[in-house]
């Protein structure tokens, strides 16, 4: 079996489709170096990301495939599953090699998971939207921290620098050890080096550094949450399916510290 | 004064929860001003009730004093119950705060009515002037038309609002007139249909000039309640067809009655809610709206009632067997949308992938059709030799037995009231 070592980024995969077609090979097993296990029986090729044959990949596709396509692709490499870069590496070969048109043809596996993964890697990203919960801090930048199943930061940028236009905030993968920064022009890229790990958890941010508004406006939500509910329809199972629990931990009307 | 609005807030939330519709889609207001909020685009449920509703947006009266004494609402003249009402700026404050922490995607606000209709619509108004105009709020507003309010003020605030709404609340005319004496449809079909006619104004001027305001985009909807009058699933689906097509409703949403209230018109506090009934509703109102069935097809002087233990699409299919098997690989998308296990997305998905060759059964497994519903009612490439005809008790019982609905295994705890 031949093995394609990449690098794990985007211009990596790219680059591996590149050398595929270069090297003329039909079967290959693409992975990142993170994953890859090393066997005596393998063949191993090391695929240095190149920017130059990225991009006459990526616009290779781009003259077959419309823009939704292209998100879709990359919304599936943000799932950072190992299968997933298998997927979008046939994919793209499916697409190249075929009249333009294929990605319509849902019998194709590879159509099917790009398009599945797609979807998943995009549900978390809704679920990221609807479930931050800013806290306001002492010097009025807004704060959240979340720790998604999948690389979701880059797709929240557009939505909260529209949304929020008008104040600062910080959203800050805990799990990825990154986030995102507006200063009310734009968004950039920052990493923390917090003292100690920060908990997961909401209300992880010491009270001194919130604003002294802010319990009160935590208190009212979840008064709302409560009063907004009716008893009588009461259904947890469908409750649990929209928001699981997973999820619980970013959510202030989820947390009991009354 | 942070108890104060705490039980504030507790009251007016309570007494507005009863209005169903969270929707916060549709709109097209974006963030244009540098302002806070955008209102374009698909809806957020923030969080769910423990009921599993959408929290979407703040839901709040500005008041629950009324002057009205409608039987079904809990805020009714009558009723001995506390009573609240927020000052302009305390909505504006909560709805700005919340919005900034993303707790919710905009604000939901009716009202009692105090004094008159005017007055009352003139306060909401006031609100909405000063989100949009004060503090340059563009998230989404879903504001109450109140019924009687001048067409001046109605104006206004559909020049403020995303969607508005004035609820039908019975479906039928005598059932308002029983529960609701001072009440009519007619005074909901005159702002509805004065509405309608200004977004149309709107949008044909805006087709023209380029910076005609916006005008209520999100459009109009209203709430019909279920089950506190003894009127079929026929009354009610024919009404909220009617309404469709003679307002443009974006909306109708069924509420399965709360008994809230011991008047002897009404079921007795403690009755269950008629959720699955209000499921099938919106079941048979998807059907209508993104399925392409006419509202005779669902419910006729036949069948004036929707089947509890089966979906009315189910339910059709079996009334209709004569029209199946549909083959997947050849029949036209229309009628691969009605193959009960078949939904819009996965109809779409077949269309565009039948093309590329002969559909088998693990590629429509794979697509994600309900197959073990949908198998009854299609053939495709690799579909097994028909063996014998099914008759529709038969194959209800069939599909009922590999199903499992979250209904059929309970008992029916949902009594005929009349």
């Amino acid at each position: 079996m031949e093995f394609y070592v990449f690098d794990g980024t985007l211009e990596g995969l790219l680059t591996a489709i590149f050398y595929a077609y270069q090297n003329k090979v039909k079967v290959v097993k693409l992975v990142s170096e993170e994953h890859y296990m090393p066997d005596v029986f393998d063949r191993r090729f090391t695929v240095i990301s190149e920017d130059e044959k990225a991009k006459r990949v990526w616009k290779g596709l781009r003259a077959k495939l419309n823009k939704d396509w292209m998100l879709r692709m990359y919304k599936s490499f943000l799932s950072e599953q190992p299968g997933a870069y298998q997927d979008i590496f046939e994919f793209a070969r499916y697409i190249i090699d075929n009249p333009a048109g294929a990605e319509e043809n849902y019998g194709n596996t590879y159509v099917l998971a790009v398009s599945q993964m797609a979807q998943k890697v995009h549900r978390e990203k809704h679920r990221m939207e609807a479930f931050i919960r800013f806290q306001k801090t002492t010097d009025g930048t807004f704060y959240a921290h979340i720790e998604p199943d999948f690389n979701v930061l880059p797709l929240l940028i557009d939505h909260f620098k529209k949304r929020y236009a008008d104040q600062k905030w910080i959203i800050y993968d805990l799990k990825r050890k990154y986030g995102l920064f507006y200063d009310l022009e734009k968004v950039q890229e920052v990493t923390f080096d917090f003292a100690t790990e920060m908990s997961s958890n909401l209300n992880a941010l010491p009270a001194q550094l919130l604003d002294p508004k802010e319990e009160l406006y935590t208190v009212l939500w979840k008064d709302y949450f409560k009063s907004t509910n009716i008893p009588t329809r009461k259904n947890m199972k469908l409750h649990i399916r929209h928001v699981p629990k997973r999820y619980w931990k970013y959510l202030s009307e989820k947390q009991d510290f009354e | 004064m942070f108890d104060r609005i705490r039980e504030k807030l507790g009251i007016l939330a309570d007494a507005a929860k009863y209005d169903v519709s969270c929707s916060s889609s549709g709109s097209n207001r974006k963030n244009e001003n540098k302002g806070l909020g955008d209102a374009e685009g698909t809806g957020i449920c923030h969080t769910y009730t423990e009921d599993g509703r959408c929290v979407s947006l703040l839901k709040i009266l500005l008041t629950n004093h009324c002057i009205f004494d409608c039987a079904f609402c809990v805020s009714r003249r009558s009723n001995d119950i506390k009573r609240a009402a927020f000052t302009v700026e305390e909505v504006v404050e909560l709805t700005m705060n919340f919005y900034r922490r993303n707790y919710i995607e905009g604000l939901f606000l009716s009202s009692g009515i105090f004094k008159n209709a005017d007055y009352t619509m003139e306060r909401l108004v006031r609100i909405v002037k000063k989100l949009r105009d004060e503090e340059r709020f563009n998230g989404y507003i879903h504001l109450k038309t109140i019924p009687g309010a001048s067409e001046e003020l109605l104006k206004e605030a559909g020049m403020y609002a995303d969607r508005m709404s004035i609820n039908l609340e019975m479906p039928t005319e005598t059932g308002l007139k029983l529960l609701a004496p001072e009440k009519s449809h007619e005074e909901v079909k005159k702002p509805l249909n004065f509405i309608q006619k200004s977004i149309a104004t709107f949008s044909d001027e805006k087709a023209i000039i380029k910076s005609v305001p916006k005008f209520v985009p999100a459009g109009q909807s209203t709430q019909i309640v279920i089950g506190a009058t003894p009127d079929t699933d026929k009354e009610i689906m024919h009404t909220a067809n009617a309404f469709y097509k003679n307002f443009s409703l974006k909306r109708v949403y069924y509420s399965g009655y709360i008994p809230i209230s011991y008047d002897n018109r009404l079921p007795v506090i403690g009755t269950q809610p008629p959720l699955i009934r209000e499921n099938r509703l919106y079941q048979a109102d998807w059907l209508m709206r993104f399925y392409g069935f006419n509202v005779q097809e669902i419910v006729n002087d036949a069948y004036p009632n929707l089947e509890v233990d089966v979906d009315p699409k189910l339910s059709w299919a079996l009334r209709n067997l004569e029209q199946f098997p549909v083959d997947i690989n050849t029949a036209d998308y229309r009628m691969i949308l009605r193959v009960p296990g078949i939904g819009v997305t996965s109809a779409l998905k077949i269309v565009q992938a039948r093309k590329f060759g002969k559909l088998r059964q693990d590629n429509l497994k794979k697509i994600g059709i309900s197959f073990n519903k949908a198998k009854h009612f299609i053939r495709y490439a690799d579909s097994p030799m028909q063996m014998q005809d099914f008759e529709a008790g038969h194959l209800k019982g069939i599909i009922l037995s590999e199903s499992h609905s979250k209904y059929q295994k309970k008992p029916i705890s949902q009594l005929s009231l009349f």
